[in-house]
Formats: C-alpha cells, sequence, structure tokens
C-alpha cells in the first residue's frame, strides 16, 4: 500500500521489515522519531539509553550475540559515540548493526552543523544517504544485508529536510533471518594490541572491497540528461538539483557516501562538459574528485555553511530563478521562547536577579539566555556545564566560587554530567550546580529518560533517584526548590552559593506540556490595580504583554502558574 | 505542474494537522506528494512553517521564494514573513489573529499595523478572515487550523466532501463532528 511517510518512520519501517530485534538510542532532533516509531512495533525491543555511546555498546552487544541492531542519534551523538563506533569498524559484527547519524546543517535545532561523513572516514566504516522516505526504508533493510556481507557496522547518514519530510513509501513485511550463533573469538572481538595489530589490515582490505563495490552497487545511480552540465550529488542536494535543472543536467546520484566510487566518477565526468558537486557542508565529494584529478566546481560557489534551498542552487549555477514581490516593513522577529508555566522561568529569573554567572548545558532551558532574562553565558554540548564550571572555579577561586552556577537539565545530567559531577566531587572545588529536573527529555519532544520512572513505551522502569545519587558521590548539601516558588530559589541559590563546599540544588517541577501536568486557572490583570510598571514583564513570558500601559495576560496560554503574581507589589495579578 | 502550499504560523497553533489532513488528500486524488515540517526547537513558540507540494513528481521536500502557490497562515505577522515565498498571482489565506512576539512583549518593538493592505499594497491576493472566532463558534479556538482548511478548500476544483472524507479520517472520532463544523464555516457555503 502507498502512504505517506515521515522520513524517520520510514527509516524505522526499514529495521522492522529487515528484521532487526534490538534498538538503542539516546533523542536528538532530528534523529528522534526513528526510535520512537521503532518502538511502536512490538516485535522489536526498544529503548532509551542514557547516551549515545552507551546506545552504540547495547546495539553492538545485541549484534555480538547473533541479532540485528540499531542505534540512532543526531550528529553531535555520534561524536560521544565515537569510541565504540572507531572500534566495532575493527572487530565487524556477528549480525547486521546499523547506526543512524542526523546532521542539521542550518542548525535548526543544534549547537553546530557538523558533517558526520568525515566521521564515517575517519572510522573506515561504510555510509549510506537516502535522498527521500522510500530509499529511507529500502536503504535501512539493504544496510542490514551490507553489514553481514563485509562484516562492519553500517552508517545511515539522514539530514533535517529527509528525516523531517514525508513523502511516498511502499511497506513490505518483516522478515527476521535467523538468529546468527554465538561463538567465542577472542582474536576478532577482544580490541587488544596484539588482536587490533591484525584487524587493522583487514579493515584496509574491506575498504578496498567496498570501494569496489560502490562502482556498481544499486545506491548509486547516473541519471543522464543535457550533457553541458554533470552534477555529483546526494540527499536533498540531489533533489534541489532535480528540482531546478530536470532533464536539462545530467546526474550522478550518490546514495552511498563512503567509500566514494572511482571509475563511477571518472566515466560520468567524461560524458559532460562542465562538472559540479552539489553537496552541504564541507566539500567531501569535491576533494575526492580532485584527487582524481578532475577540473571541478562546488564551493568556490556553493556556500560551506548552512543548508541549501532550490533557489541558490539555480542562482549559482544558472538555473531559472523565479520573480517575487516584497513587502517593504521591517517585521520583528519570533524566536522560540521557554513557554508559559515553563518550570525553568521562575529559576532563570532567579539566577538574573542574582546577577549570577551562568555556565549551561544543553536542552530547552539554554533558552534562559534569551532576552529578557538573558541568564546564560556558555552552551557548549552535552554535560559541559558541570565540567567546565569546576575548571571556571578552579581558574579564578574565590572570585567566582560564590556567584557563579552550572545548570543542567535531568536528561541531560544523566547523558553526561554525572561524570563531572564526580569530578567536582573528586577534585573538590566550591562548585554549585543546579539541576533543571522537569522529569522529561524536553526538546526533543518528552522522551522518558534514568531519573523519570518510566521506559520507552510509557512502562514503569528502573527510577534513579538523583538526591541519592549526588549524595553517594560525597555532596553534602543537596537541597530540593519548586521553581514555581521564588522565595524558595532565592533563598537556595544565596544559600548554596555562599556555603563553603560544593553544592547541588535540584529544582524540581514536571515540564507544563506534560498530558498528567494540572494546570490552574488562567491569571487576570486587575487594570484598576495595574500601575505599568512591567515587574512581571522581566519574566519573559509569552502569555504576558503591555497594552495601553497596562499588562495583559493571553489567557489561551496562561497556565496559571503564579510566578508573575510574586512580582506584582500592587496586587494586580 | 507541481503546486506548492506553504503553512505558517506559530509553534503550537497546530499546523501539524493541517499538512496532514493536506498530504492524506492529496494523495488520495493520485498526487505525488512531499510535506516538510519543522521539529524541535522551533516548536517552542517560535515561527514554524511546513511545506505541502504536490504534482505528477514533486523533487524537492521544501519550497523557496517564489514559489508557493497558497501561503495559509495561521497568524498575520507570520503572512507577511513569508510573502516572498509567494508565486506572483498566488494567494495569501490568513487568519486575522495576532499573536505578539517576544521582541513585542519586551517592548523592543511594535506590532506592525495595517499588515493586511500592506501586503495586498505590494502585490499579493489576500483572502483574510477571524479564524479564531470562527473556530470557537465550531467549539474549540485549537479548531483555526481546519477552519484555514475549509477557507483554503474553495481554491480547489476537489469537491467538499472529499476534505470532509479527509477529516474523518485523520482526526480522532470524538473531534469529527467538531472539525467537520469548522471546515464547513471556513469554507463558508
Amino acid at each position: 500500500m502507498k502512504e505517506l511517510m515521515l522520513g524517520n518512520k520510514a527509516l524505522a519501517r526499514g529495521l522492522y521489515e529487515a528484521g532487526c530485534s534490538v534498538v538503542s538510542s539516546y533523542p536528538g532532533t532530528p534523529s528522534t522519531e526513528v526510535t520512537e516509531e521503532a518502538a511502536k512495533y512490538d516485535e522489536i525491543y526498544c529503548e532509551w539509553a542514557p547516551n549515545e555511546k552507551v546506545a552504540m555498546e547495547v546495539a553492538f552487544g545485541a549484534s555480538l550475540a547473533g541479532k540485528r541492531s540499531f542505534c540512532g542519534m543526531k550528529h553531535v551523538g555520534l561524536n560521544v559515540a565515537a569510541d565504540p563506533l572507531f572500534t566495532c569498524s575493527y572487530t565487524g559484527v556477528n549480525a547486521g548493526m546499523v547506526i543512524c547519524v542526523a546532521d542539521d546543517a542550518g542548525m535548526h535545532s543544534s549547537q553546530n552543523e557538523q558533517d558526520s561523513r568525515h566521521h564515517a572516514i575517519a572510522a573506515k566504516v561504510p555510509m549510506l544517504e537516502p535522498a527521500d522516505s522510500a530509499e529511507a526504508l529500502e536503504f535501512a533493510k539493504k544496510a542490514y544485508e551490507l553489514s553481514e556481507q563485509f562484516d562492519t557496522p553500517v552508517i545511515i547518514k539522514m539530514c533535517t529536510r529527509i528525516a523531517h519530510s514525508q513523502s511516498v513509501v511502499e511497506t513490505g513485511s518483516r522478515v527476521v533471518p535467523e538468529t546468527v550463533p554465538y561463538e567465542k573469538n577472542i582474536a576478532k572481538y577482544v580490541m587488544m594490541p596484539g588482536n587490533a595489530i591484525r584487524r587493522h589490515p583487514i579493515v584496509e582490505e574491506r575498504t578496498r572491497k567496498l570501494t569496489e563495490y560502490a562502482e556498481s552497487c544499486e545506491f548509486n545511480r547516473v541519471e543522464m540528461g543535457g550533457t553541458k552540465l554533470g552534477i555529483i550529488t546526494s540527499s536533498t542536494s540531489y533533489q534541489y538539483a532535480k528540482e531546478v535543472f530536470g532533464e536539462s543536467a545530467s546526474i550522478l546520484k550518490l546514495g552511498m557516501v563512503n567509500p566514494l566510487p572511482v571509475k563511477l566518477i571518472l566515466d560520468f565526468a567524461a560524458k559532460v562538459e562542465k562538472l559540479v558537486v552539489v553537496e552541504e557542508l564541507d566539500p567531501i565529494i569535491e576533494n575526492h574528485c580532485r584527487q582524481l584529478g578532475l577540473t571541478v566546481s562546488g564551493k568556490d560557489v556553493l556556500p560551506v555553511c548552512g543548508e541549501f534551498f532550490p533557489n541558490m542552487i539555480a542562482e549559482k549555477l544558472g538555473g531559472p530563478v523565479p520573480e517575487y514581490n516584497t513587502l517593504d516593513e521591517a517585521l520583528p522577529g519570533r524566536p522560540p521562547v521557554m513557554c508559559a508555566g515553563c518550570p525553568h522561568r521562575g529559576l532563570f529569573y532567579t539566577l538574573s536577579k542574582n546577577k549570577c554567572t551562568v555556565l549551561g548545558d544543553i536542552g530547552c532551558y539554554t533558552l534562559g539566555a534569551v532576552a529578557p532574562l538573558s541568564a546564560m553565558e556558555m552552551t557548549l554540548c552535552m554535560g559541559a556545564s558541570v565540567s567546565a564550571i569546576h575548571g571556571f572555579n578552579k581558574a579564578l577561586g574565590k572570585e567566582s566560587e560564590g556567584k557563579t552556577v552550572a545548570v543542567i537539565g535531568d536528561s541531560t545530567f544523566m547523558h553526561s554530567g554525572m561524570t563531572g559531577l564526580a569530578n567536582i566531587a573528586y577534585n573538590q572545588s566550591n562548585s554549585t550546580v543546579i539541576i533543571l529536573d522537569n522529569s522529561i527529555t524536553g526538546m526533543t519532544g518528552h522522551q522518558q529518560n534514568p531519573t523519570t520512572g518510566y521506559n520507552i513505551k510509557g512502562d514503569p522502569a528502573g527510577k534513579i533517584d538523583l538526591e541519592s545519587l549526588c549524595r553517594a558521590m560525597g555532596f553534602n548539601r543537596v537541597v530540593v526548590v519548586d521553581p514555581y516558588d521564588l522565595a524558595a530559589c532565592d533563598k537556595a541559590v544565596k544559600e548554596e552559593l555562599a556555603a563553603e563546599e560544593p553544592s547541588v540544588i535540584i529544582s524540581r517541577r514536571p515540564c507544563a506540556l506534560l498530558k498528567y501536568v494540572k494546570h490552574n486557572p488562567p491569571l487576570h490583570v486587575d487594570s484598576d490595580k495595574c500601575v505599568g510598571c512591567k515587574s512581571c514583564m522581566r519574566l519573559g513570558c509569552p502569555a504576558i504583554s503591555v497594552k495601553n500601559k497596562k499588562a495583559v495576560i493571553d489567557s489561551t496560554q496562561c497556565v496559571g502558574c503564579g510566578v508573575c503574581e510574586q512580582l506584582c507589589k500592587f496586587g494586580a495579578l | 505542474m507541481t503546486k506548492n502550499i506553504m503553512i505558517v504560523g506559530v509553534g503550537g497553533q497546530g499546523s501539524l494537522l493541517a499538512s496532514k489532513l493536506l498530504g492524506h488528500l492529496l494523495l488520495t486524488e493520485g498526487y505525488d506528494v512531499k510535506v516538510s515540517e519543522v521539529h524541535g526547537m522551533s516548536q517552542r513558540g517560535g515561527s514554524v512553517v511546513t511545506y505541502v507540494r504536490f504534482g505528477e513528481k514533486v523533487y524537492s521536500p521544501v519550497i523557496d521564494k517564489g514559489q508557493a502557490d497558497f501561503i495559509v497562515s495561521f497568524e498575520k505577522l507570520e503572512a507577511a514573513r513569508y510573502m516572498e515565498y509567494l508565486k506572483k498571482g498566488g494567494r495569501i489565506v490568513v487568519n486575522t489573529q495576532e499573536i505578539d512576539p517576544m521582541p513585542v512583549i519586551t517592548g523592543a518593538a511594535a506590532y506592525p499595523e495595517n499588515l493586511i493592505e500592506k501586503m495586498e499594497a505590494a502585490g499579493a491576493a489576500v483572502d483574510a478572515m477571524d479564524c479564531l472566532t470562527l473556530a470557537e463558534a465550531a467549539g474549540s479556538a485549537k479548531a483555526v487550523n481546519i477552519v484555514l482548511m475549509g477557507r483554503l478548500s474553495r481554491y480547489f476544483d476537489i469537491p467538499a466532501e472529499k476534505w470532509q472524507q479527509a477529516i474523518r479520517e485523520c482526526v480522532p472520532p470524538k473531534f469529527v463532528e467538531l472539525n467537520l463544523k469548522a471546515f464547513e464555516l471556513g469554507r463558508g457555503e
């Protein structure tokens, strides 16, 4: 049956049809839905792991045991999982193992736009790159065959536009291969120097064979059209090139982007007058062409930064660009904001009021950096807040200890914050760490994590107690506050910053968007009492605005959290 | 010939149901279809855009400037923000609701006045209506998305019954009546 399917959902369907049995992932936009959709199939064991490294090692363990396995992550997640990736390239697999990495050119929801193809090249692992949902489904299935044929993990690279666009797919049925018997094989699976030395040449030989395979594999295809222009491309860039040039140009579409073919490219280049590589981010295919001695255009006209769009390709490569009308008006932007009733708001207001130096982390609460709160001064990667505050305080000592805090969400803390906290406990900096516990992984759309007490299917699961964990690490000062209570937040922040030892503040209240959270009736402004002082506006709540010099509350957005009420000196709320 | 519809609004306004409905309907009508959504950070009250493309064969999942046959906007300022994406001769179908973005809330900027007139003066055909009031009349403020779909349906050759059937197939059973009412009010026949 033909149906419209999200790229990520189609990839999950491919896992299902290929008989994948074990899935372990960490959520990250734009990869999250692959695992969420896979979890809807009862035949597949699915879980959220605490981080991507754990997820990949779980998938490796399942492959070793003889079942087809999968792990999914966003581009920066693959950095976390790089350690197992580089060495399971050496060990190879038992049953097929597939990894999905979703890149985010344009940084719709990411802290950088690194090109994951570098990881595939560096780890010497084949990488497939689908260009629509039908290919995502098909490539997922074929990736398992490739993995087993060449004894290697296989990476499928998605990007935001393929992951989050729906296109037509035809589904098939699930075929579960026989479990591959697990056999003890120390020389293959114990990567100590004596064994790894023998595995490395096997990896090099595998790459040679894969390059040969790439010359004629079904993932790569030539679509001959006009021969004045020849385009080598992949993924969403292929779709834009077809959109702009149709049959007027010839296209070599690469579905396998590592290793790259040689003869296929040379033959294609010989058939066209001008050769252009259209690839987002880094010039990887282009550099490969140059190494082959070809005269090729690419990043000399197309940008390295950001994602591509059809008009950009048309403009740079001489295709038709449509005209359009413009509005001569400066429009105010609409940046994302913390939701009305967001439990992070009260805590960030407190940090802003106390003029704290805030080292931040990855999650919804990164929006604490946005005006008017502007209460975050650093965000690097998952867990960095907790490690960096230790370095910051070691560098400045008393100068910074009394006013600097790290803020990190519950899921991010489980992902990479615990090791940083262990360092504070061990090497003893007088640091104050605030865990923003909203009882869910928020930004990626509400995934469970080890502190929530529920698993990926919403069933009861193990629950890590944050207070006990911090105390067990050696923290004597662990306090819990309700971020809707501004006085309690202020007291806790002041006391823990003043303390002469490291401390943890847990700011705990579930995300206001969770279905089980009961909201209070919306607040109203008593316009007779409101003097228009705008104290309530300092919260940056999207439900509050000022009309005719009086505060107004949007009753469709307000969830009655009451934080603004605590700021009003005139009892107008 | 590929047709392009952009659905724009503010994160959380329900544009995903609108694109789901369109995708379902157009696939049933026998077209190749692509629908592109935005997930993640932009959903937190930011400006959001969904692309729906259909025709004999669709390549690009996104719509670029000067290509949209229709811009369906859940909010007035967002219609203006994406006006450059409208094809010459295209049409904007807009809910006249105003939702203040953070720079307006903080007083750093003012909500622009007379946007409908300004868009028309700049050459766009604009069909503006108060969808929020109609949605509330249908039974829920959240039905703005289907009111807009009702309005959009006036410009398509696809019979109303097909749209209504798609609504039945895309929304949970207990909300079907409400959404059919919203569709009817939006279509305004």
